[in-house]
């Protein structure tokens, strides 16, 4: 024990098997966006290895704060951000046109993004309250429907599909997970399927449904909106095993790639570190994410449980979604890929949900100071 | 609500069924990680090629440089068709955002007339998308410029320095070398050669610009560079040359062609010289003309309004598409064929002024008659009475046999884009084409070059050649050193002699075109006169009246006659007689030995016509424009095959006059001509002819 007091407890305790790989992972994030920049640290390196730490620093505070302020904050907060979500809906329709974001002066905010692990937290709280008997029952379903609709609707209204979606799928992982009989899943399964074409025809604005059409057929639209589609996967596809090296994608250097240093960043990555950068990129998120799940499994708690593996379903949701899409395995949908895409608000979501893991993984080995 | 029945669930059952479904959900996740791996190797290197091969495409522009057009160069290696140094402009109407807008812009910035506004956008109706169409060529560098730095503004169009087609003498070689154009829809089919649809690539669409388009066309050097998306240049990444068309050598003699085509003035006519010895055609012009400069942007509805109400026809080629009775200039032939026949030549006819055949009298153009004639008066006086009287003896038969013999009737191997070859008419032609028996009015009509008899004048052309030299020349166009070794036509010698001399005495003697006697001490030219009837009597004496009532003008020739050198053959379409095709004739031979004498005339001329043949046509043009301005009709749809047709068809008022028993009354005073210029050609020719007091020469020959 004398050895491990040579570090101290503050960093010995970290997580290093996860957050050494993950270091790779915004490193090569920043390499692909310094070679995006045209060689430039500037605009988007410099300020993606910059967040990555200051929120990395945020996310460890959150690991230590104690299990207890989660559990007693998860309703606030979600309320919280279910008003902020009213504001930006307020705002949206005061100044006319969608609105997504409030300005607050020294940073933007979309409380869209917070609601994702937000809503992680108040499904865990509320099934860790709800006595296990009702779980089947429908106090086990409407209660968390409510909670999951309203913010997924206010969202919707925005409107932002992804985001809806993100929400409702870290939802529907959490009812999964607390229990709730496997029937009613299978029902709306059913449902769903059944609603769909309705939803699609009803509900979908009219560029959404082109996305979706696009995707069944991309070589439909070769320079509307198959386009992104078409680029990306010559991009991914001409990069081979090995890449063209770093510094030397066309497809991104000559902007035939758009979103090259965001939603597509994979694929200038891919482009330029071939398909040895992709999984890589794909093994990060792999411990990233065996690391969520076992921490979930070894938690004792029901609240730890479901809260780290809502929280580690919410990353997943965004590394799938992004990596279908570029893929050509989805529609395209304005989802960043974790850690690597460039942007404040999606590195923000996915720091809190790692914090959020660290938290219960410390709850887990040191049930002891805190709570 | 059997759905939310209570069922026992405890602490631990739920624990039981996380871990279950986390595991599902673990194992979900670890099932998806591996097929986006599969998919990531799927795209990334199973087809890895075919991605490459995209991104390449896209990264990489390949742009042709259009290839050199190879010269036509005439036989002392002057260039009759060229290349220039070009600044144009195009529009590649796929890619235009806005076409009213960005026309409307290059109009401002080109400085284009309404006139070129409206042909642009027509040409842009007709257009088909992907293929480029020329706004402007030729431009100076200031205008060039100006377009060029605001191309990013400007989807579409494309700037372009290049060569483009110069014809250096314009219109006076339209015909013989045709032009160049834009490729069609249709050349784009049959070819699917991307260089056609390279903006600034023109291809070869008449004459021998067509024939030899291949041959022409060289290869395309291509441009290489790296885009972005945006269409922006990166950088060039190789540059091939292109490879520029092999010349074409042709036997034209280029100032021959010239002044023939300018010395054929404001007549519709066609000017054919040949060179007795080897076959070379040295001039070939058929006059009037188009401008194959103007043409190469596409035809103009003004300019085309102006080329189809012209009733001389410059759109078609007169040399090898006008067929005309050939009137009196088939008697050497004639004759030829009744020496060949045993005829001897000094057996006589007295000519009254006519002779009965059946129950018809056939006249002699000289109403009077000619007295005793035997054959060489019958050829330098032109006498219609003797040939009526042996044509008989001898048949028609014979002399088809000698007309076909001396290149009648046949069509020469030449690389033209088309030939009308005419008739030489015999009973059995006769039979199969219209089902009757020949008779022998028949015989009477062709043996003076009426009736059924159509000529080009190339084929009058290498007829007098062969005449003059016994040899059966063929025409050649293309240049080479070779002689050819053109076999005899296997006439004796004294009979050419007999003909060369009485053909010598049509000009140098007591014949009837003494003014064409060459300018020349030591040359003696040889020929022979020919007017030939367009219409019946009853309608138009063929020496007024409307224009194209008017009789052809003929005239072959060949010097010197004892010694042939060149032959030469003149047609100018209802020029009221062989008075307004000798002096032609004349000056164009003389240009072959004196070129300054000849020009000196020439330029008079030119002075009372109003200036050279390319002067007139752009007066013309302004005339039009400032008559018309843009309100000319549209160019129907398909220009050049409008062209080919105009070209092709025969007037319609090309009846065959078989009205050649009843020759009309000679002609009193002097013979009018079409135009004031030929006026003073004729005049001077009626005025002067001490050597055939009887008649005015202005209708000698009208050997009906």
């Amino acid at each position: 024990m004398r050895n491990r007091q040579l570090v101290p407890e503050a960093i010995g305790r970290q997580p290093w098997l996860v957050i050494v790989p993950l270091f790779a992972l915004v490193g090569l994030g920043a390499a692909v966006l310094y070679s995006a920049a045209g060689g430039h640290l500037q605009p988007y390196a410099a300020s993606h290895v910059y967040r990555f730490l200051v929120f990395l620093a945020m996310a460890i505070v959150m690991s230590h704060i104690p299990r207890e302020w989660y559990r007693f904050l998860a309703y606030p907060v979600y309320a919280a951000i279910c008003l902020l979500l009213v504001l930006v809906e307020l705002l949206g329709a005061v100044g006319g046109g969608s609105q997504r974001w409030l300005d607050l002066g020294f940073m933007t905010l979309q409380p869209s993004e917070l609601m994702k692990p937000g809503i992680i937290l108040v499904l865990a709280r509320f099934y860790e309250t709800l006595p296990a008997s009702m779980t089947a029952s429908w106090r086990g379903l409407v209660p968390a429907g409510m909670l999951i609709g309203i913010p997924a609707g206010l969202v919707i209204l925005q409107p932002d599909l992804g985001t809806a979606l993100a929400i409702c799928f870290g939802g529907a992982v959490i009812m999964f997970l607390a229990g709730l009989p496997l029937t009613w899943f299978l029902l709306a399964g059913g449902g769903a399927a059944l609603l769909t074409p309705v939803a699609f025809f009803a509900f979908l604005h009219d560029y959404q449904r082109k996305r979706v059409l696009t995707f069944l057929n991309p070589e439909n639209d070769p320079l509307g909106t198959g386009y992104h589609i078409t680029q990306s996967k010559i991009a991914i596809g001409s990069g081979g095993l090995f890449g063209k090296g770093f510094g030397n994608g066309s497809q991104s250097h000559l902007e035939y790639l758009p979103e090259a240093h965001t939603d597509f960043v994979f694929a200038t990555m891919a482009e330029e570190w071939g398909m040895v950068g992709g999984l890589f990129v794909l093994l990060v998120f792999a411990i990233v994410m065996t690391w969520g799940m076992r921490v979930a499994r070894a938690s004792e708690d029901r609240f730890t449980s479901l809260l780290a593996a809502g929280m580690t379903a919410t990353i997943f949701f965004y590394v799938a979604i992004n990596l279908m899409m570029v893929m050509g395995l989805a529609p395209v949908v304005g989802i960043p890929l974790p850690f690597m895409s460039h942007g404040g608000s999606s590195m923000m979501t996915n720091m809190i949900c790692l914090g959020a893991i660290m938290a219960a993984d410390r709850w887990r080995r040191s049930p002891s100071r805190f709570g | 609500m059997k759905l939310f029945r209570p069922r026992h669930v405890s602490m631990a059952t739920l624990r039981n069924s996380f871990d279950r479904r986390s595991l599902f959900i673990g194992a979900a996740q670890g099932g998806l990680g591996l097929v986006l791996a599969g998919r990531l190797g799927y795209l990334a290197v199973a087809q890895n090629e075919k991605y490459q091969l995209e991104a390449e495409s896209n990264r990489v522009n390949l742009s042709l440089i259009p290839p050199r057009r190879g010269w036509i160069l005439d036989r002392n290696g002057a260039p009759l068709a060229s290349n220039r140094a070009d600044f144009r402009v195009d529009v590649i109407p796929d890619r235009m955002d806005d076409t009213d807008e960005t026309i409307a812009t290059l109009g401002d910035l080109l400085e284009l007339s309404d006139v070129e506004i409206r042909d642009l956008l027509d040409k842009l109706e007709k257009s088909h998308g992907f293929a480029p169409v020329e706004v402007a060529s030729g431009l100076d560098w200031d205008r060039f410029a100006a377009v060029s730095v605001r191309l990013p503004d400007l989807p579409g169009v494309v700037t372009q320095r290049g060569f483009s087609r110069y014809y250096p003498t314009g219109c006076t070689v339209g015909h013989l070398v045709g032009y160049v154009g834009t490729a069609s829809a249709e050349d784009y089919e049959k070819e699917r050669n991307p260089l056609l649809v390279t903006p600034g690539y023109k291809i070869g669409k008449d004459g021998l610009e067509k024939v030899f388009e291949h041959r022409l066309r060289g290869k395309p050097g291509a441009r290489r560079v790296e885009v972005t998306a945006g269409g922006r240049i990166v950088r060039d990444l190789e540059t091939r040359e292109d490879d520029p068309g092999a010349p074409i050598k042709l036997t034209i003699n280029g100032p021959l062609q010239d002044y023939a085509a300018r010395r054929l003035g404001t007549e519709s006519g066609a000017v054919v010289v040949m060179d007795c010895q080897n076959g070379d055609i040295l001039a070939m012009a058929s006059m009037p003309c188009f401008d194959p400069n103007s043409f190469s942007d596409g035809i103009g509805r003004l300019e085309w309004k102006m080329l189809a109400d012209d009733d001389h026809v410059p759109l078609r080629n007169k040399v090898l598409r006008g067929l005309y009775p050939p009137g009196s200039t088939v008697k050497p032939m004639v004759a030829l064929s009744f020496l060949e026949a045993g005829l001897d030549p000094e057996e006589t006819v007295t000519c009254t002024g006519g002779l009965r055949v059946g129950n018809r009298v056939f006249h002699c153009w000289n109403r009077r008659g000619h007295g005793r004639t035997n054959m060489a008066k019958g050829i330098y006086q032109s006498c219609d009475v003797y040939f009526y009287h042996f044509a008989q003896k001898v048949g028609m038969e014979k002399i088809a046999e000698m007309a076909k013999h001396l290149g009648l009737q046949q069509e020469f191997d030449l690389p033209v884009v088309g030939q009308s070859y005419g008739t030489v008419p015999d009973p059995a032609w006769k039979l199969r084409k219209y089902d009757k028996e020949w008779q022998t009015f028949d015989t009477v009509n062709a043996t003076i070059g009426q009736g059924y008899m159509l000529v080009n004048p190339l084929q009058q052309a290498v007829m007098a050649s062969r005449i003059a030299s016994g040899r059966k020349l063929m025409p050649r166009l293309i240049y080479s050193e070779k002689p050819q070794n053109a076999p005899s036509l296997g006439i004796p010698q004294e009979h050419l002699d007999y003909v060369h001399q009485a053909m010598s005495d049509v000009i140098n003697g007591p014949g009837t075109a003494g003014r064409a006697r060459l300018p020349i001490d030591d040359v003696l030219m040889a020929g022979k006169t020919g007017t030939a009837q367009v219409v019946s009597l009853n309608v138009s004496s063929g020496k007024g009246g409307p224009w194209k009532y008017r009789d052809h003008g003929h005239f072959i020739c060949f010097a010197p006659f004892d010694k042939p050198r060149y032959a030469c053959a003149v047609v100018v379409e209802h020029g009221g007689g062989s008075g307004a095709a000798y002096p032609i004739a004349r000056d164009v031979m003389t240009f072959l030995w004196d070129p300054k004498k000849a020009l000196e005339k020439l330029h008079e001329f030119e002075e009372g016509w109003g200036g050279t043949a390319q002067q007139r046509l752009d007066a013309r043009y302004a005339a039009y424009a400032a008559e018309y301005g843009g309100n000319a009709p549209r160019v129907p749809s398909e220009e050049e095959k409008k062209v080919q047709e105009a070209d092709a068809a025969q007037e319609e008022d090309q009846p065959i006059v078989n009205a050649a028993q009843s020759p009309r009354p000679e002609p009193t005073g002097a013979p009018p001509s079409p135009a004031p210029s030929a006026d003073a050609t004729s005049t001077t020719a009626t005025a002067s002819a001490p050597f055939i007091p009887l008649q005015p020469p202005g209708s000698a020959g009208s050997g009906q």
